[in-house]
């Protein structure tokens, strides 16, 4: 049995081009050392989805060209701004984006991690958001009278991408609350996860630690990469680099600005 | 005019907090400093109620099943009071969180509608804030509808919007007209300045009262108490408007005892 402590191109190898890529939030551990190396590889034509929403990865893979299609309910630099390259790429339409919304993307992983074909969620119905997506249904509640309800179909990441703190040598990962990382990680044909560091033992023994981890049953190689989340957050470990993000929205302004970010920090393997 | 002792941003707080009322639990999603100030003051008035979920922070929430618990949440009607903006806002309570202009060829492009065409449905209250009160942000009809003020009788609506907060002042929503009404102008504003600078119709009474300034004691809490809490999830809102700064990288440090 090959390892599944890999280095870190080797374990991104899953994520080929044209391949559909899941990402979590920046606040439930965004791979970010993964997403240089990708950029780096010059990954092409990626299907990317946010779980539920993205910052510096997606605004990263979508200006240096690595996206054709985004799934998203909102991509933004959060008080550090806007996402720069994302807002300049629909308006030039260079990506094609299907508008969402939050509790939408988490119930068709829900859907796919149970092995349904649809999901069920209120609201929506009147918005322009359910008014430009023709895949979204509604459907009248068949236990309800004149009940209308969306139906939204099952959404199958080829590839789910995310960082955490700890896995042991059985690819065992521990994710604590962030729990929508183990619907993701359900939902995929592969996972991939970079870590801080490899944890001495069995993640599983322990029933504290089993409760937050994801067993390595659904995990297809692991990373080890310190920091790997940074400049963004790893919860329980660092917080965002504040010096950074404004630094990366005053450069990716403009196309020139977001090619020396690159150059900077991603071609030259700049570390923190 | 009196010399005024707090900043907007105190202020709006304080009206939402007032908004607020006496409630169960409270959720701020993201990009809502104002909010999040807010609903950690009525947690602080209240002796550490109602409780308070704090999208992105580790210190100010309970939840533990990652991030679609606030939507499975709301959905049970667990959820009392949320807070949602708009690029654009319009005098229905329609919000726009996606686009200026035609949607496949937009002029302008916002992040996107998050969570707004859920929780605008299923939470009670929904505070509506946006800081720039201006006939660009508030217009007679928005581009593109991310959720709606109302909905048709027959479709599931157990939320909508109670209020909108600016810079300038305070609407009540009237759910039944799906309309606005100027409730109070902020101190140094004018309805004639929120005439001028608002895209939609709106209700007024023919006396507008003026919005209470912040108390001695409630300014003093925010900055002593609930400024520092704020900056996990704003370091750069807490440093402009509290002075609060953070070393380099914010958030918890050290390794759990794992």
């Amino acid at each position: 049995m090959s390892s599944i402590i890999r280095t870190l191109d080797e374990a991104l190898a899953p994520i080929t081009d044209g391949c559909m890529l899941a990402v979590p939030r920046e606040s439930s551990g965004a791979a970010m050392a993964a997403t240089r190396a990708l950029l780096r590889r010059g990954v092409k034509r990626l299907h990317l989805i946010t779980l539920p929403t993205s910052s510096l990865q997606a605004d990263l893979l979508i200006g240096a060209g690595c996206v054709e299609m985004l799934d998203t309910s909102g991509v933004s630099l959060g008080e550090f701004g806007p996402a720069p390259r994302f807002s300049s790429a629909i308006i030039s339409a260079a990506i094609h984006v299907r508008d969402a919304a939050c509790p939408a993307l988490h119930a068709q992983f829900q859907a796919a991690e149970k092995g349904v074909p649809f999901m069920p969620l209120r609201g929506l119905i009147g918005s322009d958001v359910l008014a430009h997506r023709p895949d979204w249904k509604i459907l009248d509640n068949p236990f309800g009278n004149d009940d209308p309800i969306v139906l939204l179909p099952a959404l199958k990441p080829d590839v789910v991408l995310f960082h955490a703190a700890l896995a042991d040598r059985a690819g065992n990962v521990f994710i604590g609350t962030q729990r929508e990382l183990f619907t993701m990680a359900h939902a995929a044909q592969k996972t991939v996860v970079t870590v801080e560091k490899i944890h001495d033992g069995d993640l599983l023994r322990d029933p504290l630690l089993a409760a937050g981890t994801l067993p390595g049953f659904y995990v297809e190689a692991v990373a080890v990469e310190p920091r790997g989340a940074w400049p963004l957050p790893l919860p329980d470990h660092y917080g965002i680099d504040a010096a950074h993000l404004p630094e990366y929205a005053r450069l990716a302004a403009t196309p020139e600005g977001f090619a020396q970010y690159l150059d900077r920090y991603v071609y030259e393997k700049v570390a923190a | 005019m009196t010399e005024r002792d707090f900043r907007d941003e105190e202020l709006l707080a304080d009206v939402i907090r007032r908004l607020i009322g006496d409630v169960r639990h409270v959720a701020v999603g993201v990009s809502s400093p104002i909010p999040a100030t807010a609903a950690l003051l009525a947690r602080e008035c209240g002796g550490g109620r109602p409780y308070v979920s704090l999208l992105g922070s580790r210190a100010h929430t309970f939840f533990t099943d990652g991030s679609r618990e606030l939507f499975d949440c709301a959905g049970q009607g667990r959820v009392d009071v949320f807070f949602l903006s708009g690029g654009q806002i319009d005098g229905e309570g329609n919000i726009n969180l996606v686009s200026i202009g035609d949607y496949e060829h937009p002029k302008v492009r916002f992040p996107g509608s998050f969570g707004s065409a859920y929780l605008y449905y299923v939470v009670p209250k929904v505070i509506l804030f946006r800081v720039e009160h201006s006939r660009r942000t508030l217009v007679p009809k928005v581009d593109f509808i991310s959720a709606p003020g109302g909905s048709p009788e027959n479709v599931f609506r157990s939320g909508g919007p109670i209020a909108l907060v600016t810079n300038r002042c305070l609407f009540d929503f009237d759910r039944a007209r799906r309309r606005f009404r100027l409730a109070s102008v902020h101190p140094g504003h004018s309805v004639a300045e929120v005439i001028e600078n608002t895209g939609f119709d709106f209700d007024r009474a023919a006396d507008v009262p003026t919005t209470p300034a912040p108390s001695a004691d409630t300014l003093h809490m925010m900055r002593t108490v609930v400024a520092p809490m704020l900056a996990e999830v704003y370091p750069e809102f807490a440093r402009k408007v509290f002075n609060i700064v953070m070393p380099r990288e914010s958030g918890a440090s050290g390794t759990p005892g794992y």
